[in-house]
Protein backbone atom coordinates (compact mmCIF):
# COMPACT_ATOMS: atom_id res chain seq x y z
CA UNK A 1 0.00 0.00 0.00
CA UNK A 2 1.25 3.04 -1.08
CA UNK A 3 1.47 5.74 2.21
CA UNK A 4 -0.57 9.00 1.02
CA UNK A 5 -0.05 12.64 0.98
CA UNK A 6 -3.11 14.84 1.95
CA UNK A 7 -3.47 17.70 -0.78
CA UNK A 8 -6.32 19.25 -1.09
CA UNK A 9 -5.55 20.03 -4.84
CA UNK A 10 -5.68 16.51 -6.07
CA UNK A 11 -9.45 18.10 -6.57
CA UNK A 12 -8.78 19.63 -9.60
CA UNK A 13 -7.44 16.21 -10.88
CA UNK A 14 -10.60 14.52 -10.59
CA UNK A 15 -12.75 17.58 -11.17
CA UNK A 16 -13.68 16.57 -15.02
CA UNK A 17 -14.84 13.35 -13.92
CA UNK A 18 -16.89 14.97 -11.48
CA UNK A 19 -18.41 17.28 -13.87
CA UNK A 20 -19.13 14.58 -16.36
CA UNK A 21 -20.28 11.66 -14.49
CA UNK A 22 -22.23 14.39 -12.65
CA UNK A 23 -24.03 15.49 -15.59
CA UNK A 24 -25.09 12.27 -16.35
CA UNK A 25 -25.72 10.97 -12.94
CA UNK A 26 -27.38 13.49 -10.74
CA UNK A 27 -29.73 15.06 -13.36
CA UNK A 28 -31.35 12.34 -14.28
CA UNK A 29 -30.93 10.62 -10.89
CA UNK A 30 -33.19 14.06 -9.68
CA UNK A 31 -36.04 13.80 -12.63
CA UNK A 32 -36.16 9.88 -11.38
CA UNK A 33 -36.75 11.03 -7.28
CA UNK A 34 -39.05 14.00 -9.04
CA UNK A 35 -41.72 11.74 -10.92
CA UNK A 36 -41.45 9.28 -8.14
CA UNK A 37 -43.17 11.79 -5.85
CA UNK A 38 -45.90 12.79 -8.34
CA UNK A 39 -48.41 11.88 -10.26
CA UNK A 40 -49.61 12.85 -13.74
CA UNK A 41 -52.16 13.13 -16.30
CA UNK A 42 -50.02 14.10 -19.26
CA UNK A 43 -49.79 17.62 -20.77
CA UNK A 44 -46.99 18.25 -18.18
CA UNK A 45 -49.03 19.01 -15.27
CA UNK A 46 -47.99 17.11 -12.09
CA UNK A 47 -49.40 16.28 -8.65
CA UNK A 48 -47.77 15.87 -5.39
CA UNK A 49 -48.49 12.25 -3.84
CA UNK A 50 -45.71 12.00 -1.40
CA UNK A 51 -44.58 8.44 -1.05
CA UNK A 52 -47.95 6.90 -2.46
CA UNK A 53 -46.07 5.19 -5.20
CA UNK A 54 -43.23 3.79 -3.43
CA UNK A 55 -45.95 2.16 -0.51
CA UNK A 56 -47.82 1.21 -3.80
CA UNK A 57 -44.63 -0.50 -5.72
CA UNK A 58 -43.49 -2.25 -2.25
CA UNK A 59 -46.78 -4.01 -1.58
CA UNK A 60 -47.48 -4.94 -4.95
CA UNK A 61 -47.66 -8.45 -5.42
CA UNK A 62 -46.18 -7.99 -9.48
CA UNK A 63 -42.58 -6.06 -7.98
CA UNK A 64 -42.24 -8.87 -5.42
CA UNK A 65 -42.63 -11.79 -8.34
CA UNK A 66 -40.05 -9.53 -10.80
CA UNK A 67 -37.51 -9.00 -7.70
CA UNK A 68 -37.54 -12.62 -6.39
CA UNK A 69 -37.04 -14.25 -10.11
CA UNK A 70 -33.99 -11.71 -10.24
CA UNK A 71 -32.74 -12.77 -6.80
CA UNK A 72 -33.02 -16.74 -7.97
CA UNK A 73 -31.55 -16.01 -11.45
CA UNK A 74 -28.66 -13.62 -10.02
CA UNK A 75 -27.84 -16.74 -7.61
CA UNK A 76 -28.17 -19.28 -10.08
CA UNK A 77 -25.50 -17.59 -12.61
CA UNK A 78 -23.26 -16.59 -9.72
CA UNK A 79 -22.68 -20.44 -8.12
CA UNK A 80 -22.38 -22.12 -12.03
CA UNK A 81 -20.20 -19.16 -13.07
CA UNK A 82 -17.97 -18.32 -10.23
CA UNK A 83 -16.26 -21.69 -9.46
CA UNK A 84 -16.25 -22.55 -13.42
CA UNK A 85 -14.77 -19.61 -14.57
CA UNK A 86 -11.96 -20.78 -11.82
CA UNK A 87 -12.12 -23.97 -12.47
CA UNK A 88 -11.40 -23.39 -16.12
CA UNK A 89 -8.73 -20.44 -15.40
CA UNK A 90 -6.84 -23.36 -13.20
CA UNK A 91 -6.73 -25.71 -16.09
CA UNK A 92 -5.54 -23.36 -18.39
CA UNK A 93 -1.98 -23.51 -20.10
CA UNK A 94 0.14 -21.28 -18.19
CA UNK A 95 2.35 -20.80 -20.68
CA UNK A 96 3.35 -21.29 -24.85
CA UNK A 97 1.29 -20.07 -27.60
CA UNK A 98 -1.85 -21.74 -26.80
CA UNK A 99 -2.35 -18.76 -23.61
CA UNK A 100 -2.97 -16.14 -26.31
CA UNK A 101 -5.18 -18.51 -28.39
CA UNK A 102 -7.73 -19.34 -25.23
CA UNK A 103 -7.59 -15.57 -24.04
CA UNK A 104 -8.75 -14.34 -27.48
CA UNK A 105 -11.49 -17.31 -27.98
CA UNK A 106 -12.55 -17.14 -24.51
CA UNK A 107 -12.81 -13.05 -24.63
CA UNK A 108 -14.76 -12.93 -27.79
CA UNK A 109 -18.78 -13.26 -26.50
CA UNK A 110 -17.69 -10.47 -24.20
CA UNK A 111 -17.33 -8.30 -27.12
CA UNK A 112 -20.80 -9.06 -29.17
CA UNK A 113 -23.51 -6.33 -28.39
CA UNK A 114 -25.83 -7.78 -26.38
CA UNK A 115 -28.90 -7.68 -28.22
CA UNK A 116 -26.48 -9.65 -30.53
CA UNK A 117 -26.13 -12.01 -27.88
CA UNK A 118 -30.32 -12.19 -26.98
CA UNK A 119 -30.52 -12.89 -31.01
CA UNK A 120 -27.68 -15.57 -31.81
CA UNK A 121 -29.15 -17.34 -29.02
CA UNK A 122 -33.02 -17.33 -29.88
CA UNK A 123 -31.38 -18.78 -33.64
CA UNK A 124 -29.11 -21.06 -31.58
CA UNK A 125 -31.94 -22.58 -29.52
CA UNK A 126 -35.33 -22.38 -31.49
CA UNK A 127 -36.43 -26.23 -32.12
CA UNK A 128 -37.55 -26.06 -35.38
CA UNK A 129 -34.54 -24.09 -36.91
CA UNK A 130 -31.84 -23.94 -34.07
CA UNK A 131 -28.52 -26.14 -33.49
CA UNK A 132 -29.56 -26.50 -29.49
CA UNK A 133 -32.72 -27.27 -29.66
CA UNK A 134 -32.50 -29.44 -32.53
CA UNK A 135 -29.75 -31.32 -30.26
CA UNK A 136 -31.78 -31.12 -27.57
CA UNK A 137 -35.21 -32.46 -28.88
CA UNK A 138 -32.98 -34.94 -31.02
CA UNK A 139 -31.69 -36.58 -27.43
CA UNK A 140 -35.42 -36.97 -26.62
CA UNK A 141 -36.34 -33.92 -24.55
CA UNK A 142 -39.45 -31.95 -25.36
CA UNK A 143 -37.70 -28.98 -25.47
CA UNK A 144 -39.11 -25.44 -27.12
CA UNK A 145 -37.66 -22.27 -24.92
CA UNK A 146 -40.89 -19.99 -26.23
CA UNK A 147 -42.97 -22.13 -24.92
CA UNK A 148 -42.17 -23.96 -21.46
CA UNK A 149 -41.03 -21.68 -18.62
CA UNK A 150 -38.59 -24.43 -17.67
CA UNK A 151 -37.09 -24.53 -20.78
CA UNK A 152 -36.99 -20.53 -20.88
CA UNK A 153 -35.05 -20.30 -17.65
CA UNK A 154 -32.58 -23.16 -18.77
CA UNK A 155 -31.96 -21.03 -22.14
CA UNK A 156 -31.46 -17.76 -19.95
CA UNK A 157 -29.42 -19.02 -17.84
CA UNK A 158 -26.97 -21.13 -20.42
CA UNK A 159 -26.78 -18.24 -22.54
CA UNK A 160 -25.49 -15.79 -19.38
CA UNK A 161 -22.97 -18.70 -18.57
CA UNK A 162 -21.93 -18.67 -22.16
CA UNK A 163 -21.91 -14.75 -22.01
CA UNK A 164 -20.38 -14.21 -18.41
CA UNK A 165 -18.05 -17.44 -17.84
CA UNK A 166 -15.52 -16.07 -19.76
CA UNK A 167 -14.84 -12.55 -17.27
CA UNK A 168 -14.64 -14.95 -14.57
CA UNK A 169 -11.67 -16.64 -16.15
CA UNK A 170 -10.04 -13.81 -17.19
CA UNK A 171 -9.70 -12.30 -13.79
CA UNK A 172 -9.39 -15.18 -11.94
CA UNK A 173 -6.41 -16.30 -14.84
CA UNK A 174 -4.74 -12.80 -13.72
CA UNK A 175 -4.88 -13.69 -9.94
CA UNK A 176 -2.99 -16.86 -10.65
CA UNK A 177 -0.66 -15.38 -12.96
CA UNK A 178 0.44 -13.22 -10.23
CA UNK A 179 1.94 -16.18 -8.15
CA UNK A 180 5.76 -16.49 -8.42
CA UNK A 181 7.14 -20.37 -9.33
CA UNK A 182 8.40 -20.18 -5.74
CA UNK A 183 5.44 -20.93 -4.41
CA UNK A 184 4.69 -23.68 -6.09
CA UNK A 185 7.74 -25.34 -5.50
CA UNK A 186 7.65 -24.67 -1.69
CA UNK A 187 4.57 -26.50 -1.88
CA UNK A 188 5.97 -29.72 -3.81
CA UNK A 189 8.70 -29.95 -1.20
CA UNK A 190 6.36 -29.81 1.43
CA UNK A 191 4.74 -32.64 -0.31
CA UNK A 192 1.23 -31.00 -0.73
CA UNK A 193 -1.48 -31.89 -2.22
CA UNK A 194 -3.35 -30.36 -5.19
CA UNK A 195 -5.99 -29.31 -3.06
CA UNK A 196 -4.06 -28.18 -0.06
CA UNK A 197 -2.58 -25.62 -2.89
CA UNK A 198 -5.65 -24.61 -4.48
CA UNK A 199 -6.64 -23.71 -0.82
CA UNK A 200 -3.86 -22.15 1.19
CA UNK A 201 -1.85 -20.60 -2.19
CA UNK A 202 -4.53 -20.11 -5.08
CA UNK A 203 -7.42 -18.63 -3.61
CA UNK A 204 -6.06 -16.49 -1.59
CA UNK A 205 -4.03 -14.92 -4.19
CA UNK A 206 -7.31 -14.77 -6.26
CA UNK A 207 -9.12 -13.35 -3.60
CA UNK A 208 -9.26 -9.79 -4.74
CA UNK A 209 -9.85 -10.28 -8.55
CA UNK A 210 -12.63 -12.56 -7.54
CA UNK A 211 -14.09 -10.01 -5.58
CA UNK A 212 -14.10 -7.74 -8.64
CA UNK A 213 -15.54 -10.53 -10.70
CA UNK A 214 -17.68 -11.62 -8.08
CA UNK A 215 -18.71 -7.62 -7.53
CA UNK A 216 -19.14 -7.20 -11.39
CA UNK A 217 -21.07 -10.13 -12.27
CA UNK A 218 -23.32 -9.48 -9.52
CA UNK A 219 -24.24 -5.93 -10.55
CA UNK A 220 -24.90 -6.84 -14.18
CA UNK A 221 -26.97 -9.83 -13.51
CA UNK A 222 -29.09 -7.75 -11.12
CA UNK A 223 -29.83 -5.26 -14.55
CA UNK A 224 -29.89 -7.72 -17.31
CA UNK A 225 -32.27 -6.42 -19.77
CA UNK A 226 -31.21 -6.52 -23.30
CA UNK A 227 -30.28 -10.44 -23.65
CA UNK A 228 -33.41 -12.21 -21.70
CA UNK A 229 -35.60 -9.40 -23.72
CA UNK A 230 -34.44 -10.22 -27.03
CA UNK A 231 -34.18 -13.52 -26.30
CA UNK A 232 -37.71 -14.75 -24.26
CA UNK A 233 -39.29 -11.32 -24.36
CA UNK A 234 -39.73 -12.09 -21.05
CA UNK A 235 -41.58 -15.19 -21.39
CA UNK A 236 -43.28 -17.46 -21.50
CA UNK A 237 -46.03 -15.15 -19.85
CA UNK A 238 -43.80 -13.30 -16.48
CA UNK A 239 -41.44 -16.14 -16.06
CA UNK A 240 -38.46 -14.48 -16.85
CA UNK A 241 -39.78 -10.82 -17.14
CA UNK A 242 -36.81 -9.89 -14.56
CA UNK A 243 -36.56 -6.51 -12.99
CA UNK A 244 -35.63 -4.20 -15.69
CA UNK A 245 -37.88 -5.50 -18.28
CA UNK A 246 -40.63 -5.41 -15.71
CA UNK A 247 -38.97 -1.48 -15.00
CA UNK A 248 -39.06 -0.65 -18.75
CA UNK A 249 -42.42 -2.35 -19.71
CA UNK A 250 -44.23 -0.16 -16.80
CA UNK A 251 -42.60 3.01 -17.63
CA UNK A 252 -42.30 3.29 -21.27
CA UNK A 253 -44.94 0.33 -22.03
CA UNK A 254 -47.88 1.93 -20.05
CA UNK A 255 -46.22 5.18 -19.28
CA UNK A 256 -46.47 5.05 -15.49
CA UNK A 257 -43.97 7.64 -14.57
CA UNK A 258 -45.03 7.86 -10.94
CA UNK A 259 -44.84 3.90 -10.14
CA UNK A 260 -41.83 3.29 -12.26
CA UNK A 261 -39.66 5.61 -11.17
CA UNK A 262 -40.62 5.17 -7.22
CA UNK A 263 -39.95 1.31 -8.75
CA UNK A 264 -36.55 2.53 -10.50
CA UNK A 265 -35.23 3.89 -7.05
CA UNK A 266 -36.07 1.18 -5.29
CA UNK A 267 -34.58 -1.30 -7.51
CA UNK A 268 -30.72 1.46 -6.95
CA UNK A 269 -31.12 0.27 -3.38
CA UNK A 270 -31.14 -2.73 -3.61
CA UNK A 271 -28.42 -3.05 -5.51
CA UNK A 272 -26.51 -0.55 -3.73
CA UNK A 273 -26.99 -2.22 -0.23
CA UNK A 274 -26.33 -5.86 -1.67
CA UNK A 275 -23.23 -4.85 -3.14
CA UNK A 276 -22.13 -2.65 -0.44
CA UNK A 277 -22.54 -5.99 1.81
CA UNK A 278 -20.16 -7.83 -0.11
CA UNK A 279 -17.90 -5.67 -0.86
CA UNK A 280 -17.35 -5.00 2.90
CA UNK A 281 -18.06 -8.53 4.02
CA UNK A 282 -14.95 -9.72 0.93
CA UNK A 283 -12.82 -7.09 2.06
CA UNK A 284 -13.07 -7.87 5.79
CA UNK A 285 -12.05 -11.27 4.61
CA UNK A 286 -8.61 -10.11 3.39
CA UNK A 287 -8.12 -8.19 6.04
CA UNK A 288 -7.61 -10.86 8.36
CA UNK B 1 -5.74 -37.16 -14.70
CA UNK B 2 -2.94 -34.96 -14.86
CA UNK B 3 -2.88 -35.70 -19.41
CA UNK B 4 -6.44 -34.64 -19.36
CA UNK B 5 -6.29 -30.95 -18.32
CA UNK B 6 -6.36 -29.43 -21.37
CA UNK B 7 -9.97 -31.23 -21.89
CA UNK B 8 -11.64 -28.63 -19.33
CA UNK B 9 -10.39 -24.94 -21.61
CA UNK B 10 -11.07 -26.63 -25.12
CA UNK B 11 -14.67 -28.35 -24.28
CA UNK B 12 -15.45 -24.68 -22.99
CA UNK B 13 -14.09 -22.84 -25.81
CA UNK B 14 -16.00 -25.55 -28.07
CA UNK B 15 -19.23 -24.56 -26.21
CA UNK B 16 -18.06 -20.79 -26.58
CA UNK B 17 -17.73 -21.29 -30.70
CA UNK B 18 -21.51 -23.21 -31.21
CA UNK B 19 -23.50 -20.18 -30.86
CA UNK B 20 -21.38 -18.09 -33.03
CA UNK B 21 -20.71 -21.06 -35.79
CA UNK B 22 -24.59 -21.02 -36.06
CA UNK B 23 -24.54 -17.59 -36.65
CA UNK B 24 -21.97 -17.40 -39.17
CA UNK B 25 -23.20 -20.06 -40.74
CA UNK B 26 -26.65 -18.91 -41.12
CA UNK B 27 -25.52 -15.86 -42.38
CA UNK B 28 -24.78 -17.37 -45.56
CA UNK B 29 -27.82 -19.42 -45.87
CA UNK B 30 -30.94 -18.44 -47.79
CA UNK B 31 -34.26 -17.43 -46.15
CA UNK B 32 -35.75 -20.07 -47.84
CA UNK B 33 -32.77 -22.63 -46.53
CA UNK B 34 -33.37 -21.39 -43.01
CA UNK B 35 -36.88 -21.84 -42.53
CA UNK B 36 -36.97 -24.58 -44.61
CA UNK B 37 -35.10 -27.97 -43.80
CA UNK B 38 -32.73 -28.18 -40.70
CA UNK B 39 -29.19 -28.14 -42.42
CA UNK B 40 -25.38 -28.26 -40.64
CA UNK B 41 -24.14 -26.21 -42.96
CA UNK B 42 -25.20 -23.81 -45.67
CA UNK B 43 -26.52 -25.83 -48.47
CA UNK B 44 -26.88 -22.71 -51.16
CA UNK B 45 -24.09 -20.77 -50.13
CA UNK B 46 -24.79 -17.18 -50.90
CA UNK B 47 -23.05 -13.29 -49.65
CA UNK B 48 -26.68 -11.31 -50.97
CA UNK B 49 -27.03 -11.21 -46.95
CA UNK B 50 -23.59 -8.90 -46.87
CA UNK B 51 -23.98 -7.49 -49.80
CA UNK B 52 -27.49 -5.74 -48.54
CA UNK B 53 -25.53 -4.75 -45.80
CA UNK B 54 -22.30 -3.25 -47.65
CA UNK B 55 -24.85 -1.38 -50.59
CA UNK B 56 -27.62 -0.56 -48.29
CA UNK B 57 -26.92 2.70 -46.25
CA UNK B 58 -29.11 2.19 -43.71
CA UNK B 59 -26.57 -0.29 -42.85
CA UNK B 60 -23.46 0.37 -42.92
CA UNK B 61 -23.93 3.82 -41.51
CA UNK B 62 -24.72 2.03 -38.55
CA UNK B 63 -21.45 0.62 -37.96
CA UNK B 64 -20.22 4.11 -38.27
CA UNK B 65 -22.20 4.98 -35.76
CA UNK B 66 -21.38 3.14 -33.36
CA UNK B 67 -17.89 2.84 -33.89
CA UNK B 68 -17.75 6.47 -33.78
CA UNK B 69 -19.24 6.63 -30.40
CA UNK B 70 -17.49 3.90 -29.06
CA UNK B 71 -13.95 5.58 -29.89
CA UNK B 72 -14.96 8.80 -28.61
CA UNK B 73 -16.27 7.60 -25.38
CA UNK B 74 -12.94 5.36 -25.12
CA UNK B 75 -10.80 8.45 -25.50
CA UNK B 76 -13.04 10.37 -23.58
CA UNK B 77 -13.18 8.44 -20.95
CA UNK B 78 -9.47 7.32 -20.45
CA UNK B 79 -7.96 10.87 -20.73
CA UNK B 80 -10.34 12.23 -17.59
CA UNK B 81 -9.95 8.88 -15.71
CA UNK B 82 -6.47 9.14 -16.00
CA UNK B 83 -5.32 12.27 -13.83
CA UNK B 84 -8.45 11.32 -11.75
CA UNK B 85 -7.05 8.02 -11.06
CA UNK B 86 -3.57 9.27 -10.01
CA UNK B 87 -5.12 11.49 -7.80
CA UNK B 88 -6.91 8.52 -5.69
CA UNK B 89 -3.83 6.57 -5.72
CA UNK B 90 -1.33 9.42 -4.53
CA UNK B 91 -3.12 11.91 -2.89
CA UNK B 92 -5.11 12.07 0.50
CA UNK B 93 -8.24 14.87 -0.06
CA UNK B 94 -11.67 15.98 1.26
CA UNK B 95 -14.07 13.16 0.52
CA UNK B 96 -12.03 11.22 -1.43
CA UNK B 97 -13.57 8.07 -0.13
CA UNK B 98 -16.93 8.98 -0.29
CA UNK B 99 -15.97 10.31 -3.85
CA UNK B 100 -15.08 7.12 -5.03
CA UNK B 101 -17.80 5.02 -4.13
CA UNK B 102 -19.96 7.70 -5.40
CA UNK B 103 -18.24 6.68 -9.28
CA UNK B 104 -18.71 3.15 -8.18
CA UNK B 105 -22.24 3.63 -7.64
CA UNK B 106 -22.94 5.11 -10.86
CA UNK B 107 -21.41 1.84 -12.62
CA UNK B 108 -23.90 0.08 -10.28
CA UNK B 109 -27.06 2.27 -11.74
CA UNK B 110 -29.32 0.32 -13.79
CA UNK B 111 -29.40 1.59 -17.64
CA UNK B 112 -33.38 0.59 -17.44
CA UNK B 113 -34.02 2.93 -14.49
CA UNK B 114 -32.10 6.18 -16.83
CA UNK B 115 -33.22 5.31 -19.90
CA UNK B 116 -36.40 8.16 -19.90
CA UNK B 117 -34.68 10.90 -18.21
CA UNK B 118 -31.60 10.22 -20.37
CA UNK B 119 -34.04 10.79 -23.42
CA UNK B 120 -35.50 14.04 -21.48
CA UNK B 121 -32.06 16.04 -21.01
CA UNK B 122 -30.07 14.99 -23.89
CA UNK B 123 -33.19 16.11 -25.85
CA UNK B 124 -32.96 19.54 -23.30
CA UNK B 125 -29.70 19.80 -24.52
CA UNK B 126 -29.89 19.37 -28.05
CA UNK B 127 -27.83 16.31 -28.53
CA UNK B 128 -30.29 13.71 -29.01
CA UNK B 129 -29.65 11.90 -32.08
CA UNK B 130 -25.82 12.70 -32.22
CA UNK B 131 -23.00 10.11 -31.55
CA UNK B 132 -21.51 12.33 -28.80
CA UNK B 133 -24.71 12.19 -26.61
CA UNK B 134 -24.45 8.36 -26.73
CA UNK B 135 -20.31 8.88 -25.97
CA UNK B 136 -21.51 11.15 -23.23
CA UNK B 137 -24.05 9.02 -21.95
CA UNK B 138 -21.71 5.83 -22.23
CA UNK B 139 -19.24 7.97 -19.41
CA UNK B 140 -21.96 7.15 -16.85
CA UNK B 141 -20.51 3.67 -16.53
CA UNK B 142 -17.23 3.88 -18.14
CA UNK B 143 -15.92 6.45 -16.25
CA UNK B 144 -15.74 4.64 -12.48
CA UNK B 145 -14.77 1.89 -14.50
CA UNK B 146 -11.82 3.27 -15.73
CA UNK B 147 -10.75 4.99 -12.41
CA UNK B 148 -11.56 1.69 -10.69
CA UNK B 149 -9.28 -0.17 -12.94
CA UNK B 150 -6.27 2.75 -13.74
CA UNK B 151 -6.20 2.82 -9.90
CA UNK B 152 -5.54 -0.66 -9.38
CA UNK B 153 -2.82 -0.17 -11.76
CA UNK B 154 -0.76 3.03 -10.48
CA UNK B 155 -1.14 1.89 -6.53
CA UNK B 156 0.83 -0.96 -7.82
CA UNK B 157 3.85 1.52 -9.08
CA UNK B 158 6.39 2.91 -6.43
CA UNK B 159 5.97 6.70 -5.60
CA UNK B 160 9.49 7.23 -5.74
CA UNK B 161 9.20 7.09 -9.42
CA UNK B 162 7.37 10.46 -8.78
CA UNK B 163 9.74 11.74 -6.04
CA UNK B 164 12.39 11.16 -8.46
CA UNK B 165 10.95 12.77 -11.55
CA UNK B 166 10.12 15.47 -9.21
CA UNK B 167 13.71 15.91 -7.36
CA UNK B 168 15.19 16.10 -11.49
CA UNK B 169 13.04 19.20 -11.90
CA UNK B 170 10.04 17.62 -13.79
CA UNK B 171 6.55 19.91 -14.12
CA UNK B 172 3.40 17.65 -12.75
CA UNK B 173 1.88 17.44 -16.34
CA UNK B 174 5.50 17.20 -17.66
CA UNK B 175 6.13 13.92 -15.99
CA UNK B 176 2.79 12.47 -15.43
CA UNK B 177 2.94 12.28 -19.79
CA UNK B 178 6.47 11.73 -20.51
CA UNK B 179 7.25 9.56 -17.23
CA UNK B 180 3.70 8.43 -15.97
CA UNK B 181 1.63 7.43 -18.37
CA UNK B 182 4.23 5.13 -20.69
CA UNK B 183 5.13 2.88 -17.21
CA UNK B 184 1.49 2.33 -16.83
CA UNK B 185 0.70 1.45 -20.42
CA UNK B 186 -0.28 -1.86 -20.68
CA UNK B 187 -2.80 -0.63 -17.93
CA UNK B 188 -4.11 1.73 -20.18
CA UNK B 189 -4.53 -1.18 -22.76
CA UNK B 190 -7.05 -2.93 -20.19
CA UNK B 191 -8.85 0.12 -19.61
CA UNK B 192 -9.22 0.68 -23.52
CA UNK B 193 -10.86 -2.86 -23.63
CA UNK B 194 -13.03 -2.30 -20.90
CA UNK B 195 -14.13 0.75 -21.82
CA UNK B 196 -14.54 -0.14 -25.82
CA UNK B 197 -16.31 -3.29 -24.67
CA UNK B 198 -18.99 -2.00 -22.57
CA UNK B 199 -19.55 0.91 -25.25
CA UNK B 200 -19.56 -1.31 -27.97
CA UNK B 201 -22.19 -3.96 -26.16
CA UNK B 202 -24.64 -1.27 -24.45
CA UNK B 203 -27.47 -0.90 -26.19
CA UNK B 204 -30.68 0.28 -24.13
CA UNK B 205 -28.90 3.82 -24.22
CA UNK B 206 -27.91 4.35 -27.26
CA UNK B 207 -30.85 3.33 -28.70
CA UNK B 208 -32.92 5.24 -26.58
CA UNK B 209 -30.55 8.61 -27.45
CA UNK B 210 -31.08 8.06 -31.10
CA UNK B 211 -33.65 7.85 -33.99
CA UNK B 212 -32.15 8.08 -37.19
CA UNK B 213 -29.07 10.17 -37.58
CA UNK B 214 -26.49 8.44 -34.95
CA UNK B 215 -28.51 4.84 -34.81
CA UNK B 216 -26.37 2.30 -33.57
CA UNK B 217 -26.06 -0.85 -36.10
CA UNK B 218 -27.43 -3.08 -33.07
CA UNK B 219 -30.62 -1.38 -33.04
CA UNK B 220 -30.61 -1.20 -36.91
CA UNK B 221 -30.89 -4.71 -36.58
CA UNK B 222 -33.93 -4.75 -34.07
CA UNK B 223 -35.70 -2.62 -36.35
CA UNK B 224 -35.43 -5.17 -39.65
CA UNK B 225 -36.18 -8.21 -37.21
CA UNK B 226 -39.35 -6.34 -36.40
CA UNK B 227 -40.24 -4.50 -39.81
CA UNK B 228 -39.13 -6.26 -42.59
CA UNK B 229 -41.09 -9.82 -41.62
CA UNK B 230 -38.22 -12.11 -40.19
CA UNK B 231 -35.36 -11.87 -42.55
CA UNK B 232 -32.80 -14.17 -40.55
CA UNK B 233 -29.99 -14.30 -43.14
CA UNK B 234 -29.71 -10.71 -42.49
CA UNK B 235 -30.01 -10.37 -39.19
CA UNK B 236 -27.03 -13.32 -38.76
CA UNK B 237 -24.56 -11.47 -41.17
CA UNK B 238 -25.30 -7.88 -39.66
CA UNK B 239 -24.68 -9.86 -36.14
CA UNK B 240 -21.94 -11.69 -37.65
CA UNK B 241 -20.02 -8.46 -38.62
CA UNK B 242 -20.76 -6.71 -35.02
CA UNK B 243 -18.41 -9.56 -33.57
CA UNK B 244 -15.49 -8.61 -35.68
CA UNK B 245 -14.41 -4.84 -34.13
CA UNK B 246 -14.65 -6.99 -30.90
CA UNK B 247 -12.19 -9.79 -32.66
CA UNK B 248 -9.80 -7.22 -33.84
CA UNK B 249 -9.95 -5.30 -30.24
CA UNK B 250 -9.34 -8.47 -28.34
CA UNK B 251 -6.32 -9.58 -30.64
CA UNK B 252 -4.81 -5.89 -30.60
CA UNK B 253 -4.38 -6.35 -26.71
CA UNK B 254 -3.90 -10.07 -26.03
CA UNK B 255 -0.77 -9.60 -24.93
CA UNK B 256 -1.65 -6.76 -22.70
CA UNK B 257 -4.63 -8.73 -21.37
CA UNK B 258 -3.06 -11.51 -19.08
CA UNK B 259 -0.01 -9.15 -18.52
CA UNK B 260 -2.03 -6.10 -18.10
CA UNK B 261 -4.72 -8.12 -15.42
CA UNK B 262 -1.30 -9.15 -13.32
CA UNK B 263 0.03 -5.96 -13.09
CA UNK B 264 -3.17 -4.41 -11.91
CA UNK B 265 -4.04 -7.02 -8.88
CA UNK B 266 -2.89 -4.40 -6.34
Amino acid sequence: MIDKTTNQRAWFLVLPVVVLVAFNALIPLMTVVNYSVQETFGNNVFFFEGVRWFEQILHSERFHASLLRQLTFTGIILLIEVPLGVAIALTMPKKGPWVSVCLVLMALPLLIPWNVVGAMWNIFALPDIGLLGQMINGMGFDYNFTQQPLAAWFTTILMDVWHWTSLVVLLAYAGLSSIPDAYYQAARIDGASAWSVFRYIQLPKMKRVLTIAILLRFMDSFMIYTEPFVLTGGGPGNTTTFLSIDLVKIALGQFDLGPAAAMSLIYFLIILVLSWIFYTLMMRNEEQ
Amino acid sequence: MKNLKWLVPTLYILFLMLPIYWLVSMSFKTTNEILGAFSLWPQEFTLDNYITIFTDPTWYNGYFNSLTYVAMNTLLSVSVALPAAYAFSRYRFLGDKHLFFWLLTNRMAPPAVFALPFFQLYSAVGLFDTTLAVALAHCLFNIPLAVWILEGFMSGIPKELDETAYVDGYSFWRFFIRIFIPTIAAGIGVVMFFTFMFSWVELLLAKTLTSVAAKPIAATMTRTASTAGYELGLLAAAGTLTIIPGAFVIWFVRHHIAKGFALGRV
